[in-house]
């Protein structure tokens, strides 16, 4: 089912559709250090795709090689279909990739509104000349895209908070705000590095509905890196993992669990 | 008249959005810019313009446009002095070759020139931060002041190598020399100000502003979100250097009239405005206007205390100015950090709940 050139329908109904991201040969070097090795997988729209992988494995790197962080030695990133050629990360953004980050990356500066509307700085466009103007045009502009930044608000039920500096707010709270942020971009691929990391059991269920939710009702493309393998099995629809820079196992849930590699080297069998 | 939030809906983002959304607070801007506008000028002698008034406003304009790049977009700045040297020596330029021109027109084309040449000096920005980056600036305050004191045609060969403002006029009122009238000149400064501390408002509070401050708060996270670093650095810079500029022509031109580089615009002036953003409030235009307000009529109102109230000997009183404002910085900076600003700030949200603060 899975290699069908336009798309598959996951267990509980959903549509899956053509593929958006395909990562060939990828292979990133840090001086002598192979962080990847020799990758190649495929992010389809509308899936939820996650990355997994013990400490160290590259996971962090691959989507760095996605958000135009690093560049690959040898590979090429196929983007819509598209070659692309080696980009600056706000080139990337520019094209409808948003990512939230490990160890959050808020403007600890700004409020939580500030936050959600520099999430849509890639679609305010008005010059200099009239924003310094505000009457007119930056205000319409700012009124429009206020709204849509309301509307994500509103979705991650942060509406408190709004005019909260970020550095006041707590560790559970920021990482949804981060969500928020990357949201509010309105990506057709999002991407999120460990979006559960120190949270508790409640604070992660929040979370894994609110990625649930913004697949199902924005239909965005999910690419995510997480430890957690119960959210991991729960969430996705495929999974990657990946060891030492190599990949060892790409499919459903149950085929990764199932695939003796991915046991020996990750979930490790002495364990269980 | 207490500062009261309660009661006041909102129900547009365009409300929402305004610069005073209190109402308090807006009929006290009113207030306030009535009071500047229709009242002072009125009552205004030479002493209150040129000893007050003038050096409040055009220090205000400076640190409005240092706070845009140090509070703003996080890049610091130590060649405040050379960059109103710029505006002040275009100024110059400008008034002697085109003496027909509009006043306004000459010191708003200074302060375009200052845009640039801060441009031009912000291009190390892209590449060094933080005390890397002040120093980088610093040697354009250095080279800035050299090149004025060394290359005689931006002086117009006079022999002093001081540049004096001629008479200028605007709708024919006169605006610089020695003949002024102590409203004109006020005036036209209070307009400069007003309107720049609008520009600077409204850029700050849209897209650019988050920009900046995206780019302050964590450079690698803005550019994922869709920053171009080039383009928010060096823009910083230019608006920047553009209201630094336009200061330093007010400066020369209104309140000087007769400059010598190296004593007018030296590392000096550029440690001056960065103490009053620091005071003021790092990223906040109203601190600004406190950190100016703070270091211009602190050392008058000492004095005033000190010779006129006290009776005591000028030299004392000038040496004891000096400690204590000083002292005062210090003790500022341990109480309050983030400037008097934040003090306004904080004031204000203990004012929306008081007098049940629980």
């Amino acid at each position: 089912m899975l290699d069908q050139a336009d798309g598959y329908t996951t267990a509980d109904g959903r549509k899956i559709g053509p593929v958006v991201m395909e990562m060939k040969n990828i292979t990133l070097r840090f001086g002598g250090v192979e962080a990847i090795k020799d990758i190649s997988f495929d992010i389809r729209e509308g899936e939820i795709r996650a990355i997994i992988g013990p400490n160290g494995a590259g996971k962090s790197s691959m989507l760095n090689v996605i958000s135009g962080f690093y560049v690959p030695q040898e590979g090429q990133v196929f983007y819509q279909g598209q070659p692309r050629p080696p980009m600056k990360p706000f080139q990337v953004a520019r094209q409808g990739i948003a990512r939230t980050f490990q160890n959050i990356a808020l403007f600890e500066g700004m409020t939580v509104l500030d936050n959600v509307m520099t999430g849509r700085l890639t679609h305010m466009q008005t010059g200099l000349f009239w924003q310094s103007m505000w009457k007119g045009k930056a205000e319409e502009e700012e009124t429009a895209n206020r709204e849509v930044a309301e509307k994500i608000i509103d979705f991650l039920e942060i509406q408190a908070i709004r005019k909260t500096p970020v550095a006041r707010l707590p560790y559970g709270l920021k990482k949804r705000v981060e969500l928020a942020r990357a949201l509010a971009a309105e990506p057709s691929l999002l991407l999120l590095d460990e979006p559960m990391a120190g949270m508790n059991v409640e604070e992660k269920e929040d979370m894994s509905r609110f990625i649930l939710d913004v697949n199902d009702e924005f239909g965005t493309t999910i690419a995510l890196i997480e430890h957690d393998m119960g959210v991991v099995m729960d969430l996705s629809d495929r999974v990657v993992v990946m060891d030492y820079g190599k990949k060892i196992g790409d499919g459903t849930p149950d085929e990764v669990r199932n695939n003796q590699d991915v046991i020996d080297a990750y979930l490790g069998v002495a364990h269980d | 008249m207490f500062y009261r939030e309660a009661g006041e809906f909102r129900t547009t983002y365009k409300e929402d959005s305004q610069t005073f959304p209190i109402r308090f607070d807006r009929w006290r801007y009113y207030f306030v810019l009535f009071v500047a506008i229709c009242v002072i000028p009125f009552m205004v002698n030479d002493y209150w313009v040129n000893s007050i008034f003038l050096p409040f406003l055009i220090y205000a304009i400076a640190a409005i446009g240092l706070n845009i790049l140090v509070g703003y977009c996080g890049q610091v700045s130590l060649g405040t002095g050379g960059f109103m040297a710029v505006g002040a020596y275009a100024c110059y330029k400008l008034m002697t070759a085109f003496p027909d021109v509009s006043m306004f027109i000459h010191v708003i084309l200074a302060g375009v020139i200052t845009a640039g040449v801060g441009m031009l000096f912000g291009l190390p920005s892209l590449r060094i931060k933080g005390f890397y980056l002040a120093v980088a600036t610093l040697a354009a305050q250095f080279f800035l002041v050299w090149l004025f004191n060394r290359v005689p045609w931006f002086y117009n060969y006079s022999a002093s190598g001081q540049i004096n403002a001629p008479e200028r006029d605007t709708f024919g009122i006169l605006i610089t020399g020695p003949n002024t009238e102590a409203w004109a000149t006020y005036v036209f400064c209070l307009i400069f100000t007003v309107v720049s501390a609008i520009i600077a408002r409204n850029l700050t509070r849209g897209s650019v502003g988050r920009k900046w401050m995206a780019i302050r708060d964590m450079d690698i996270a803005a550019e994922i979100i869709g920053v171009n670093p080039l383009t928010a650095k060096l823009s910083a810079f230019a608006i920047s250097s553009f209201f630094v500029g336009i200061s330093g022509a007010l400066f020369f031109s209104v309140y000087l009239g007769a400059v010598e580089v190296g004593e007018a615009f030296g590392i000096n002036k550029s440690f001056l405005v960065l103490f009053m953003i620091i005071i003021g409030g790092l990223g906040s235009i109203f601190g600004s206007f406190a950190g100016a307000a703070f270091l211009v009529l602190l050392p008058v109102a000492l004095k005033v205390v000190g010779v006129d109230w006290l009776g005591w000997p000028t030299d004392i009183v000038a040496h004891l100015q000096l400690v204590i404002v000083g002292a005062l910085i210090i003790v500022f900076l341990i109480a309050e950090p983030h400037g008097i600003a934040q003090l306004w700030r904080v004031t204000k949200e203990k004012l929306r709940l008081w007098p049940f603060p629980h």
